[in-house]
């Protein structure tokens, strides 16, 4: 069985075995350790600020994943990811709005704020189901999973590539975004979704409600990172590095490339809606600047920086990207995206792998000069 | 789709050409006024080797992607075993029915291994789903080192295929064609760039597949010396159309054909 001795020979996966139980370390008991149990004054102690803050981060790492998926190992540049991102913290914001109930500022028990202040007399009927999780928790899958099989059959049928792909789903995300603002939509314009007081019962304000939210994301995090990995792994895997490429090739051995394609963007979106559905709860609202087209555009600038084609590239580039990001911000915030700008010219002229990349060409030369 | 299924359906035009296994019909292809194919008919019977030779822009490649679905004919039938209708199907399509190509310049999958190529390439159910839970059984791992050794490169399953030298990437995609088990072979100048010892295996070997009569081959090439190796039946094409056909002998003697080689 040679697929089978290929999963545990092989260094590259003992590698990948190392790497995901070290990630699995720091993120699922070092952290919450250096939180619960270090005194607060102690060097060491994790505030619960970062805490949050490393929960941010961990739902971009998803993201990223979802987008390396697509991007890394099918050579399909989405730029359009953050719509599937927002339409799934969407999704999870109006469960959380309905079980606000009669606690908003109006006190009305059938109709969240905004539409009150609308002066809508009724919800609209795209909002019914969502008092229930288990509905909500199945369209921040579905909503993004249909918006990307059908967008990505009409695309890859009619053999949309390279940069007019790019564009045509920039100009989805553009879309989506001035569609969201509109208050007609019935999704709170403007400001969003917010004010937000429990999910499931468990209290957003409370700090064990955020631990447990951060465990849950860490968690997904490495479903997510098994999940690429099976579906990287399987000739199926192979078939996608192939479309990447020489994608006609792969049409004269007979695969159909739109299937393969429309696989890849769909899961790839569903796990961008999961991480948003994570990410909304932890931040405490979503509003339609998530839709806008350069948080897509970011997405990729962190899979390039981390190592597109890689398992591990897109975790450590949004990590790296956004911890960039929240220091500068607060540093020098008029600098951040010339920052931002001249790391994407960086990596793409001299680091084509990314950080993943660097690492590995770094250990080259260091196991080259040991054999010298 | 199963290739069952596809081969009893009825296809096309409801025209059929009983007794072949690729007939080619007045085709026309056009490119921005410029007729790459003009009015081309070409008949290929059940187990037959023909070459086709002919000077640049005569129209030798368009032939074979009209008949592998990359370009659409503006007019024409191009039948496939005698009914099935090509000029409607997708490429992938009409790979699962059962033609196969090599192309000019060899197109392995470089980032991917010389095994992982031929396993890509390998006969089998080829939908997204069976290909995301695919396990390779120990039938298809003997056929694979089988072939492996036949293109010579049984003890490089593991390199990668960019790494390979200019002929090995030939032979790795002469590899990926026997891998699919197809009825009819098209190969575009299979040896172009090849030694001379590499060329007189490949003429072996295509000489080799032609003795099993389920391969179908059509075999297009410069190389004189190599078309004389294979001793099977000439086609010539000029200007989009066939100029002459028989025996390579019969067609160098041509007098139309002698005047297109060496210019008027």
């Amino acid at each position: 069985m040679h697929s089978l001795s290929h999963l545990f020979l092989n260094p590259g996966d003992r590698r990948f075995w190392a790497g995901f139980t070290a990630l699995g370390v720091l993120f699922l008991l070092l952290v919450p350790a250096l939180n619960l149990l270090l005194p607060a004054d102690s060097a060491l102690h994790v505030p619960n600020y970062m805490v949050t803050l490393i929960g941010k981060y961990l739902c971009y790492a998803i993201l990223a994943m979802a987008m390396n998926l697509v991007w890394g190992y099918c050579g399909v540049l989405s730029l359009g990811h953050g719509a599937f991102f927002a339409l799934g913290g969407y999704a999870i914001g109006m469960y959380m709005m309905r079980s606000i109930g009669a606690r908003g500022v109006y006190g009305n028990a059938d109709l969240p704020d905004f539409m009150v202040f609308l002066n809508w007399k009724e919800l609209p009927w795209y909002w019914l189901g969502f008092d229930h999780f288990w509905f909500a928790a199945l369209m921040v899958m579905a909503i993004p999973g249909a918006l990307a099989f059908v967008f990505g059959w009409l695309a890859f049928r009619s053999r949309i590539n390279g940069v007019y792909l790019s564009i045509v789903t920039q100009a989805m995300t553009y879309a989506l975004m001035l569609a969201f603002f509109r208050n007609e939509m019935g999704f709170g314009g403007n400001n969003g979704l917010t004010d937000f007081k429990d999910i499931l019962g468990f209290d957003l304000s409370q700090d064990a409600t955020k631990m447990g939210l951060y465990l849950l994301t860490t968690l997904v995090l490495g479903a997510t990172f098994l999940l690429v990995r099976f579906v990287t792994a399987s000739k199926l895997g192979r078939v996608m590095m192939a479309v990447r490429d020489a994608e006609s090739r792969v049409r004269f051995l007979g695969y159909s490339v739109t299937g393969v394609k429309l696989f890849a963007f769909t899961l790839s979106a569903v796990l961008a809606g999961i991480a948003g559905a994570l990410y909304v709860p932890q931040v405490g609202i979503i509003n339609p600047s998530e839709f806008s087209p350069a948080n897509s555009i970011e997405i990729a600038i962190w899979v390039a920086v981390g190592g597109r084609g890689t398992l591990l590239g897109p975790v450590l580039g949004a990590f790296a990207v956004n911890g960039a990001k929240t220091w500068l911000t607060g540093a020098a915030p008029e600098l951040w995206l010339f920052a931002l700008g001249a790391l994407f010219i960086l990596v793409t002229l001299a680091l084509p792998k990314g950080l993943v990349g660097l690492w590995a060409g770094l250990r080259a030369r260091v196991t080259e000069k040991s054999n010298d | 789709m199963t290739d069952d299924t596809l081969m009893d359906q009825p296809h096309g035009p409801g025209i059929a050409a009983p007794g072949t296994i690729l007939y080619v019909d007045s085709v026309t292809v056009s490119f921005d006024g410029f007729r790459a194919l003009n009015e081309l008919s070409l008949v290929i019977e059940p187990g037959e080797l023909r070459t086709i030779i002919g000077p640049n822009g005569a129209g030798k490649t368009t032939m074979m992607d009209v008949i592998t679905g990359k370009t659409r004919p503006d007019q024409g039938d191009v039948l496939f075993d005698g009914h099935v209708d090509l000029t409607k199907m997708t490429e992938d399509q009409i790979a699962n029915l059962g033609i196969g190509r090599k192309f000019q310049k060899p197109t392995v999958f470089e980032h991917l291994t010389v095994f992982e190529n031929l396993e890509l390439a390998l006969k089998c159910k080829r939908d997204t789903l069976s290909t995301l839970l695919f396990r390779l059984s120990g039938e298809q791992q003997h056929r694979i080192d089988q072939v492996l050794g036949t293109v010579g490169l049984k003890d490089k399953p593991r390199m990668l295929a960019g790494a390979l030298s200019h002929g090995q990437k030939q032979w790795l995609e002469i590899g990926m064609l026997l891998m699919q088990d197809q009825r009819l072979l098209l190969l575009d100048e299979p040896v172009a760039g090849m030694t001379d010892a590499e060329t007189e295996a490949t003429a072996e070997l295509i000489l080799d597949l032609h003795k099993d009569p389920h391969h179908s081959l059509v075999v297009v090439e410069h190389d004189m010396e190599f078309v004389r190796a294979l001793g099977a039946r000439v086609t010539v094409l000029h200007e989009g159309s066939v100029l002459a056909e028989g025996s390579l002998d019969a067609v160098q003697a041509n007098a139309k054909v002698v005047e297109v080689y060496l210019g008027r």
